[in-house]
């Protein structure tokens, strides 16, 4: 089974997103970036369906060379190999850009299964998925935390308002899944080692029969018109506990007049 | 003339929405609200959205919307948009509201927004605002596609008020189509809940990965019990399984706004504030000083919940036998 992840390197957690007040982006250049733990699940998933069914797994990624570092580590986990579109032409592309890219990409590749996870962890949008499975023309299933896949069935469970929802489909699909769906495995040295010798290619836009004007920032529908860190809030007291905490909650219930 | 702006309705717990409705009477404010509703629907729900501003109902009650995922719905709304071209339509931030759109704004190629918060229009050009999530940055956005703006929005986000509109219900036809058959839901389990519900609660205890675990919850339960209030859980508390998925607050989970949100052991991630920060009075509990719940906070305790949270029952028993 050919299964691609599409995943996303990002800030790592630790950095202080910045804002470029003329792009209005989010400033990528020289920050340390990681592998999205979200793609890490997706990642993780795919490895597990072709350990049960055989199969490989490649990470499809777009962004600038920065992010590297986070297809090593998808890699090393054990992902066969890579692709990375990299290009300026593609900067600024917002969700339908971006699965506009991504769609190409995988249309490059033998698929049976095309694996993202719900959201990512940047930027929350949560419809490049959706998108992405109606530009390649396959049945979308999202917000599973559970695949099973059986000959060219496959059947996931995804969450709902009151429990889960046992949805079956056919293959070829796309699956979006959730956080939690699994614990992602961490890289050993051996892996590490192997995913140096990993194939990665690099695609731009003009590869895949992009124009400049469908991707990008020029090729985006949505535009940023204003960007600014909220109002703070103003700030409520914060006391440290010294043996009177609990009491001291109960006193601002008292006081707030709920008990 | 006003701008006709679709709201796409949902039904769930045999009821329209709670966020339907919001959409529906922010519509209503902007232009000439309609809404669309597909699958089956409890007998009542045409005059529901009429008493929230819908002038207009696209309705089919055919089970192919509910039996089978996106894919038939996004097939009809598709035809429709393309056919009465409505300036704005309105998705509700939940599962089917982010399938549909992904879906729709692929096949129509116009793009969407996520995520937001309220939006205006003037002079047909849209201004959609996303608002700032913890360390993220508020930001307003704008769709230059041609032809209808689909947003999805935030529950919550609107105050829903009664506005009675005389409706016009047209039924439309479901598509037969096979291929539109494709994701079916073979069963839906419900998973159990225990205590009151999440949605309308006026106080939220919600714990987090500092509960260390499915145990603790057993503690958060009797302050929600004494406090007439229910229990929620951070993405990390669930992820870990220590609680069903129903309990989750957050970006994907539910969207609380209770008057009193009682956060304990959770850090304040931008995808767990998303889901809690417009409540009323927020009070946190956590043992990191920098944790950026307490920047949302109206009260908040450093130290160690696994005694302060007791200390704080034995002083509401105290209190309430006073």
């Amino acid at each position: 089974m050919n299964i691609v992840v599409c995943g996303k390197v990002i800030p790592a957690s630790t950095v202080t997103i910045e804002i470029d007040s003329n792009t209005k982006r989010m400033v990528r250049k020289g920050v340390t970036h990681e592998l999205d733990p979200a793609a890490a699940s997706a990642v993780e998933e795919g490895l597990r369906l072709t350990e049960k069914h055989g199969g490989a797994v490649t990470l499809v990624t777009m962004g600038i060379s920065d992010v590297t570092i986070g297809i090593r580590n998808a890699l090393a986990m054990g992902a066969t190999s890579a692709v990375h579109i990299l290009d300026d032409a593609v900067a600024g592309s917002d969700t339908l850009g971006t699965a506009k890219v991504l769609a190409a990409a995988i249309k490059k590749q033998p698929f049976d299964l095309v694996i993202c996870a719900t959201e990512s962890s940047d930027s929350y949008s949560g419809i490049v998925p959706g998108q992405l499975a109606r530009l390649l023309g396959i049945p979308p299933l999202s917000f599973a935390k559970e695949i099973t896949v059986d000959g060219d069935k496959i059947a996931i469970k995804r969450q709902s308002e009151s429990g889960y929802d046992v949805v079956e489909s056919t293959l070829p699909a796309l699956v979006a899944v959730s956080s939690g769906i699994n614990e992602p495995r961490y890289p050993q040295l051996r892996g590490i080692m192997a995913a140096k010798k990993k194939e990665i290619k690099v695609y731009t836009a003009a590869d895949l029969g992009l124009a400049p004007d469908q991707v990008g920032e020029k090729g985006a529908r949505e535009k940023v018109l204003t960007i600014g860190r909220p109002p703070k809030r103003e700030a409520g007291t914060v006391v440290t506990d010294e043996g009177e905490g609990g009491k001291r909650i109960a006193d601002f219930l008292a006081e707030i007049k709920v008990i | 003339m006003a701008e006709t702006i679709w709201v796409y309705a949902e039904v769930g717990d045999d009821r329209i929405t709670t966020t339907s409705l919001e959409m529906l009477t922010k519509a209503a404010e902007v232009g000439k609200a309609e809404a669309i509703l597909l699958g089956p629907a409890p007998h009542d729900a045409a005059q529901t959205l009429a008493k929230h501003g819908a002038s207009k109902i696209y309705r089919s009650a055919d089970s192919v919307y509910s039996d089978y995922l996106t894919l038939p719905a996004a097939e009809t709304v598709a035809g429709l948009i393309e056919k009465h071209k409505p300036s704005v339509m309105l998705f509700a931030s939940s599962y089917t509201g982010r399938d549909l759109v992904a879906n729709l704004s692929a096949r129509l190629d116009c793009g969407a927004i996520s995520d937001v918060g309220d939006f205006q229009l003037k002079d047909g050009s849209l201004e959609a605002t996303i608002p700032a999530l913890g360390a993220s940055y508020q930001n307003t956005s704008t769709l230059v596609s041609q032809g209808t703006k689909l947003l999805l929005v935030r529950p919550k986000s609107f105050e829903p008020k009664v506005n009675e509109q005389p409706v016009a219900v047209e039924e439309v036809p479901a598509s037969s189509d096979e291929a539109l058959r494709k994701v079916h839901v073979k069963e839906r389990v419900t998973v159990k809940r225990e205590g009151p519900q999440l949605e309308g609660a006026k106080i939220v205890v919600s714990g987090g990965r500092g509960l260390k675990g499915e145990e603790n919850f057993a503690m958060l339960k009797e302050l929600a019990d004494l406090l007439g209030g229910a229990v929620g859980a951070s993405r990390a508390a669930v992820d870990a399984g220590w609680v069903p998925y129903a309990m989750q607050i957050g970006q994907t989970g539910k969207t609380v706004k209770p008057d009193i949100y009682i956060a304990c052991g959770i850090s304040g991630a931008v995808q767990h504030l998303s889901g809690m920060k417009t409540s009323k009075t927020i009070i946190s509990i956590n043992k990191d000083p920098e944790a950026p719940i307490f920047q949302y906070s109206d009260f908040g305790v450093v130290g160690d919940l696994f005694k302060i949270i007791p200390q704080l029952i034995e002083e509401l028993k105290t209190r309430k036998g006073a």
